[in-house]
C-alpha cells in the first residue's frame, strides 16, 4: 500500500468514477420496466436495484482478475498511463449518451477505451482483434436479438395463457413477478460490472508492484468498487429509464415480466457459456421484443434506430477518445494533468447541461412534458411519430 | 479465429427455451391463481361449502412459482458458483 504513487491513486479514483458511471448509465436495464409498468415506485426500485448491484459484487470475483478477458494483451505493456486514458474515455462516452437519453454499453466504452487507449500507447500487438470479435462484436450482435426473440415469444405466450384470466389480478401478479425478475438482474449486473473495476484496480496494483502477480481483488477494492457502482445506480440514469421503459414501446406487466426474464435469462446463460456481453443491449433487445409480442405492440423505430447506430458508435468512439488521452497521458505529468483536467470540465458541462432539462424520480414516466429533440438525418426520412423524438431529452 | 458457433446456438437456444418456459410457467401460475378467485367469489355466490377447484388451483399456482423459484435459484448458482 505505501507503494501507492500519484498516478495509481488517479488510477483508482478514476476506475470508481467509471464504476459510478457504469451504475449510473446502467440503472435503467433493470429498473426501467419496473418503474413504467408501476410494478416498483421510482425510488424503491433504484434502491433495490442499489442494493443489489453492491451485493451482487460480492458474489464472485473470478472476471476480476484480467482486465478485459484477453481483449488486450495485458502482458504486453499495458501500464497505469494507459489505463487512465481508457477509463477517461469510457466515462466521457457514458456520460455523453447519458445525456442523449440513449443506453449504451458502459462494458463496450470501457473496451472501447482499453482498445484505442493500448493502440496508441502500446501499438496494434498489444490488442488480441480475434478476442474482440469473437469475444465483443459476434455476442453484441446476436445478443439482442437472442433476447428480443426470447422475450416476444415469452410475451406471446403469457398474454395467450392469461387471456380468460381476470385483467386486473394477472397485472397485478406479473408486476410482482417483475420485482423478482428485475433484482436478479441488477445482482447479475453488480456481479458482472463491478468486476470489471475490481479488475482494472487491482492489475493497476500489481503493475505498480503494490500486490504479488496473480492476486485476488483485496476486500476494499471489492468493496469500494461495489460501493461505485450502487451509489452509481442509487443516482438513477433517469433519463435512460425514461427512453427504455417509455420510449421503445408501451410496456404492460407481462411484457416486462417477459423482458426481464429473457434479459436475466441471456445474461446468465451467456456468462455461464464464456461470452461477455452488454446488459444494456441485451436489456434493450428484451424490451423490444415484448413491445412487438403484445397484441397490436408496436415499437418506436426511430428510437430503436438511434440506439442502434450509438451501439455501433460506442467502441470506436470511446476508442476514439481514449486512444487521444493516451497520447497526452504518455506525455508525462502535464499530459495526466491535462486529460483529467478535460475529463472533470467535460463530465462537469454535461452535468451542467443535463439541468437544463433535469429528469428525476418525479418525472421519469412522463413522457409528455418534454420538449421534443433534434431528429437525427435517418430517422428524419421516416416521419417520426411526436412520441419518438420526446425521449432523449 | 476460432469462432464458436456451436456455444453460440447453443446460449441463444437455451436461452430461448428457458425464459420462454419460465414465463409460461409464470403465467400458469398467475391463471390458476385468477382461476381460484372466481372460483372463491362463485361459492360465495352460491353458499356451498366444497371448493376443490378453488383448492387445486391454489396448488396449481404454488407449484408453479415454486418451479420458477428454483430456475432462479439456478441462475444464482451459476453466477455465484464461478
Amino acid at each position: 500500500m505505501e507503494h501507492i504513487s500519484f498516478l495509481v491513486a488517479v488510477v483508482i479514483i478514476t476506475a470508481l468514477a467509471f464504476d459510478f458511471t457504469n451504475g449510473f448509465h446502467d440503472t435503467a436495464n433493470a429498473a426501467a420496466t419496473a418503474i413504467a409498468t408501476g410494478a416498483l415506485r421510482p425510488k424503491v426500485a433504484v434502491t433495490i436495484a442499489a442494493v443489489l448491484n453492491f451485493a451482487g459484487a460480492f458474489l464472485s470475483v473470478k472476471v476480476a482478475t484480467t482486465i478485459s478477458g484477453g481483449i488486450v494483451n495485458e502482458k504486453a505493456g499495458v501500464h497505469p498511463e494507459i489505463i487512465f486514458a481508457a477509463l477517461a474515455g469510457a466515462i466521457l462516452w457514458n456520460l455523453l449518451t447519458w445525456l442523449r437519453g440513449l443506453p449504451s454499453s458502459s462494458s463496450h466504452a470501457l473496451y472501447g477505451g482499453l482498445i484505442g487507449a493500448t493502440i496508441v500507447g502500446v501499438g496494434m500487438n498489444g490488442v488480441n482483434f480475434d478476442t474482440v470479435v469473437t469475444k465483443i462484436i459476434i455476442p453484441a450482435v446476436a445478443s439482442p436479438f437472442v433476447a428480443g426473440l426470447a422475450s416476444w415469444g415469452a410475451t406471446k405466450l403469457a398474454y395467450a395463457i392469461t387471456r380468460k384470466g381476470r385483467d386486473a389480478s394477472t397485472e397485478k401478479g406479473f408486476k410482482t413477478g417483475q420485482i423478482f425478475s428485475s433484482s436478479l438482474i441488477s445482482l447479475a449486473h453488480g456481479t458482472n460490472d463491478a468486476q470489471k473495476t475490481m479488475g482494472i484496480i487491482t492489475l493497476t496494483l500489481v503493475s505498480v508492484g503494490a500486490l504479488p502477480h496473480g492476486a485476488l481483488p483485496p476486500t476494499w477494492v471489492i468493496v469500494s468498487a461495489g460501493g461505485a457502482i450502487a451509489l452509481g445506480t442509487y443516482m438513477g440514469g433517469w433519463r435512460i429509464i425514461r427512453s427504455m421503459g417509455k420510449g421503445l414501446a408501451d410496456i404492460g406487466p407481462r411484457q416486462g415480466f417477459a423482458s426481464e426474464s429473457a434479459a436475466a435469462t441471456v445474461i446468465l446463460t451467456s456468462s455461464h457459456m464464456g461470452f461477455g456481453l452488454s446488459t444494456t443491449q441485451v436489456c434493450s433487445g428484451g424490451i423490444m421484443g415484448a413491445g412487438l409480442g403484445a397484441p397490436k405492440g408496436r415499437l418506436r423505430w426511430s428510437l430503436v434506430r438511434r440506439m442502434v447506430y450509438t451501439w455501433g458508435l460506442t467502441l470506436p468512439a470511446a476508442g476514439l477518445v481514449s486512444g487521444g488521452a493516451a497520447l497526452l497521458a504518455e506525455q508525462g505529468t502535464w499530459g495526466i494533468a491535462l486529460v483529467g483536467a478535460v475529463l472533470v470540465a467535460g463530465s462537469g458541462a454535461m452535468w451542467m447541461i443535463s439541468r437544463r432539462q433535469p429528469v428525476g424520480a418525479d418525472n421519469v414516466n412522463d413522457v409528455s412534458d418534454v420538449t421534443p429533440v433534434e431528429v437525427t438525418a435517418a430517422a428524419g426520412v421516416n416521419a417520426p411519430t411526436p412520441a419518438s423524438t420526446t425521449v432523449a431529452a | 479465429m476460432h469462432i464458436k458457433w456451436n456455444a453460440l446456438a447453443q446460449t441463444a437456444g437455451v436461452s430461448f427455451g428457458v425464459t420462454v418456459s419460465v414465463v409460461a410457467v409464470f403465467a400458469l401460475g398467475i391463471l390458476a391463481l385468477s382461476r381460484r378467485e372466481a372460483a372463491l367469489t362463485a361459492r360465495e355466490g352460491e353458499g356451498a361449502q366444497s371448493s376443490a377447484g378453488g383448492k387445486l388451483a391454489l396448488a396449481g399456482a404454488y407449484t408453479c412459482f415454486a418451479l420458477c423459484a428454483a430456475a432462479v435459484v439456478y441462475g444464482l448458482s451459476l453466477i455465484a458458483g464461478k
